[in-house]
């Protein structure tokens, strides 16, 4: 970071500068140890509401003097709820607690806060290298990770803009603010920035163009983040909110526009808060709203909430939305940075492309290219989910290769099992085999690859999953989600989806392969957005990468990945099955689990609904509970006449409660 | 519906109308409109549709279509217990549509509908971004995790506490006062 120059700054920028580097001071004089809790929306699944209930009650009854931080995502949602204590009298760096639950949150309190004691066995590890305790640095999922954009998720409370400013934020739009849009411009096409809502368009060349168009022009904020699987939108705001505006107000300045919107969706509460808060507090410090920092420019930012439909995640169905009716797309050109909302010019962004802009123009052109590919720089975010061992957001440099990203800093796939495919792109993108695990992750590959960046939504599979039950998963939902305008995607999909249920069922028939493809290939070239032309990569992708696991499917009826249920079956194996015990029958949700005459278990495959309860209750050492498919070839085991009572309702074997 | 229900209702819409004139007549705020509506009712009322489109100058066929297009809005009322399955794509690959069959099947009503009682209603959601917690339901706003069938069970369990708990409060409030 370039040291700070106080002549390059306004006098309303130094006056907010100072605000929150004194009040950060204040913090460091109280001293006292600091509980970092992470509170986004992943967080308070996993419980850290009652982690920090816990903390604080334990802090207020033993009157320890410490201070309870509330910060954003860390993105490593498999250690949810993550607690950070820094605890500097102890004499031990920042150390990074896992699964905090409030039991182990009242006993850091009293043994770590109160008396020195770390306690080694639920130290994750330190955020600092040091002699004490292994650095989480150590650990690949760190150490490989490249924060760009989300540098400060985690670390900063999103709810406090001092903290923001603290950091040298609003700094770019200060020194922005008094440079020609023309130079930012510039500085922004030098530096090969492409739109993360995953066409990866340039962003210069669209400001550009928007700086050429006539009339009253709008900057908007795409937030709408549909894809089923993607959240990563969601956690920078969440944890970050300053930085997205303070994106959203330099894209206006260059491209000349007074009015901001941002359209996120209603589906995150939090994230909605968070945001309009935020907006609010920049207004009120005079970094949004008239005469920003005294530069004279004036931005009103509005909030505009989405009401669930993935296709308004495209640009002219999000206008359409805007402007009050359905959100239909529209053909383009005019492209919205012509003829937007309601005639406007438009320039639309994603979160996270405006995110990367402050840091762009206060380190440079040159520092930007210097990461990632030469056609694609900077970072990637990743929402790494499915059977990884560490799932959760990963931010990596462009151009790493699949297989770093999955096994060497997501762990792997889980329960030596082995990975059979990655889904990347959400619904749009395409189904990769192993053997494309050493493409580099950058927009072109992926795209050769019949894949896509998309929204950067990637699961990965691991050898029991059915890749036919995906690709019809991810049909059901674009079909869904199609506006209904073009034929191809609102019957089209409808067809492909009918075909894909019925193979899954067990009913494919000779031809469906070869029309699968036909199908998908007019839908790809009938429909009119974004939504309709890539809807089909999925079933593309993997008919081109897993024919034989759908020839399995239509000749033999067999799922190979044991996941469509109608092609399946369970059964427990009598050998290993122990009499008198009781685990799958008393889980079952529809009593399909009777005793056999021999005091063993059986499945009643009629009532069976196949959610494979019995298998996860089934106690390891016995492990008797089997999956077959095609389902005729479990054993039919007749469930006696007359109810056989089983050994555990005997008293005398019942154990102690 | 129950005359409590309806008398409520009627209050709400009575409200309504003087809750529309803060909306300027601009049909950009259509969808703010609508999702007004929704929070007050927690539903959409046909009445409401009306009024909408009478306050905008639209026919009441294209306010309709418009709320018919987005997923949020709902034109059933929902039950005291919103019970939504997500069937993201983390929760389906973990067996989220198992979840929601095992809330059809103890609640007796399909995804989309209410319990006759108005006390649960059981809708799908595309991923409410906790897929590293697949797979996820959720009860009103609570979020919970890692789903299973007989977790389904012991959440009921949980919520009958609550709810007797509730109850229990209440009387002591009324027998107080
Ligand atoms: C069906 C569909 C859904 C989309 N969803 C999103 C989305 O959720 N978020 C987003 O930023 N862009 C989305 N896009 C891309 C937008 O149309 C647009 O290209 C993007 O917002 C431009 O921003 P960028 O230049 O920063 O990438 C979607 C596109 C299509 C076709
Ligand atoms: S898929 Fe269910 S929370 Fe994301």
């Amino acid at each position: 970071m370039s040291p700070p120059d106080k002549r390059s700054r306004s006098a309303a920028y130094l006056a907010l500068q100072e605000t929150a580097l004194q009040e950060q001071e204040e913090h460091a004089e109280t001293g006292g140890p600091v509980i970092h809790i992470g509170l986004a929306t992943c967080g308070i699944a996993a419980g850290a509401l009652e982690t920090r209930h816990a903390f604080e009650q334990v802090l207020a009854e033993r009157k320890i003097p410490a201070r309870i931080h509330p910060v954003g995502c860390l993105g490593h949602c498999y250690a949810e709820p993550v607690v950070i204590i820094d605890h500097p009298d102890s004499g031990f760096p920042p150390i990074f607690y896992h699964e905090v639950t409030p039991g182990k949150a009242k006993m850091l309190a009293r043994l770590f806060l109160e008396e020195g004691d770390p306690r080694f066995e639920h130290v994750y590890g330190a955020m600092k290298p040091n002699d004490l305790i292994p650095s989480v640095m150590e650990f690949s999922r760190f150490s490989r990770e490249h924060r760009v954009v989300m540098e400060k998720c985690g670390r900063i409370d999103p709810g406090d803009l001092n903290e923001y400013i603290a950091e040298g934020g609003y700094r770019a739009l200060d020194a922005v603010l008094r440079m020609d849009p023309g130079q930012v411009i510039e500085t922004v096409t030098a530096s090969g920035l492409r739109g993360r809502g995953g066409a990866g368009f340039p962003t210069g060349l669209k400001w550009e163009r928007a700086r050429t168009a006539f009339g009253d022009k709008l900057v908007i904020c795409n937030a709408d983040e549909g894809d089923p699987g993607a959240y990563m939108d969601r956690a920078i705001i969440e944890s970050d909110p300053h930085q997205v505006l303070e994106g959203l107000a330099i894209c206006a300045h260059a491209a000349g526009a007074g009015e901001g919107g941002i359209y996120i969706r209603s589906e995150y509460p939090l994230a909605v808060r968070i945001i309009t808060r935020a907006v609010e507090q920049a207004r009120q410090a005079g970094l949004l709203g008239k005469n920003i920092l005294g530069s004279g420019i004036d931005l009103e930012v509005t909030v505009f909430q989405g009401s669930g439909a993935f296709v308004c995640g495209e640009e002219t169905g999000l206008i359409q939305s805007m402007e009050g009716r359905r959100g239909m797309p529209r053909h383009r050109p005019p492209y919205p940075v012509s003829r937007g909302f309601q005639g406007r010019p438009t320039v639309i962004n994603n979160v996270k492309t405006l995110a990367y802009l402050p840091l762009i123009l206060q380190r440079g052109a040159e520092w930007f290219r210097s990461l990632g590919t030469e056609h694609s720089p900077g970072t990637a975010v990743f929402s790494v989910v499915g059977d990884v061992v560490h799932p959760g957001l990963v931010e990596i440099p462009m151009g790493v290769t699949l297989r770093t990203l999955i096994f060497d800093i997501c762990g792997g796939i889980p329960k030596h099992k082995g990975f059979k495919a990655v889904q990347i792109g959400g619904p749009s993108g395409g189904c990769l085999p192993e053997s494309f695990l050493d493409i580099p992750i950058d927009f072109d590959s992926l795209t050769e690859a019949g894949a896509m960046m998309g929204s950067g939504g990637l699961v990965v599979m691991d050898e029991a999953t059915c890749v036919v039950n995906v690709s019809r998963y991810f049909l059901d939902f674009t079909q869904k989600e199609s506006c209904g305008k073009c034929t191809f995607c609102r019957i089209g999909a409808r067809h492909l989806l009918d075909i894909l249920t019925r193979i899954t069922c067990g009913n494919g028939r000779d031809g469906d392969l070869e029309q699968l493809e036909r199908l998908s290939r007019d839908i790809k070239q009938g429909s009119l957005c974004g939504l309709g032309r890539t809807a089909p990569n999925p079933i593309l992708t993997s008919l081109a990468y897993f024919r034989e696991e759908y020839e399995t499917h239509v000749q033999d009826g067999r799922c190979p990945g044991m996941m469509c249920r109608p092609l399946t079956a369970f059964y427990i194996d009598l050998e290993k099955c122990a009499r008198g015990c009781d685990a799958c029958a008393t889980c079952c949700p529809t009593d399909a689990v009777f005793t056999t005459s021999t005091r063993k278990k059986g499945i009643d495959l009629d009532t069976c609904v196949k959610c494979g309860e019995c298998v996860t209750a089934c106690p390891p050492e016995y492990d008797a509970v089997r999956r077959v498919s095609p389902a005729h070839l479990a054993p039919v085991v007749e469930r006696p006449a007359e109810p056989v009572e089983s050994a555990a309702d005997k008293p005398e074997n019942r154990e102690a409660p | 519906m129950d005359s409590e229900a309806g008398r409520e209702e009627a209050a709400l819409l009575n409200r309504l109308r003087t809750r529309l004139a803060d909306f300027e007549k601009d049909r950009a705020n259509l969808l703010s409109i609508l999702r007004m509506i929704q929070e007050t009712f927690s539903y959409i009322p046909e009445e409401a549709i009306y009024m909408a489109a009478d306050h905008l100058d639209l026919a009441p066929s294209e306010v309709y279509g418009v709320a018919t297009f987005y997923n949020q809005f709902k034109f059933n009322p929902p039950g005291k217990y919103p019970i939504k399955v997500c069937l993201g794509t983390a929760c389906h690959v973990k067996g989220g549509d198992i979840i929601l069959e095992n809330f059809e099947r103890k609640l007796d009503i399909r995804e989309g509908e209410t319990t006759p009682d108005r006390d649960f209603s059981l809708e799908r959601v595309a991923c409410v971004g906790c897929c590293a917690l697949a797979p996820v339901a959720l009860v009103g706003e609570a979020v919970h995790g890692h789903m299973a069938p007989s977790k389904v069970e012991g959440l009921f369990t949980r919520i009958q506490v609550e709810k007797e708990m509730a109850e229990r409060e209440k009387r002591r409030h009324e027998s107080a006062r």
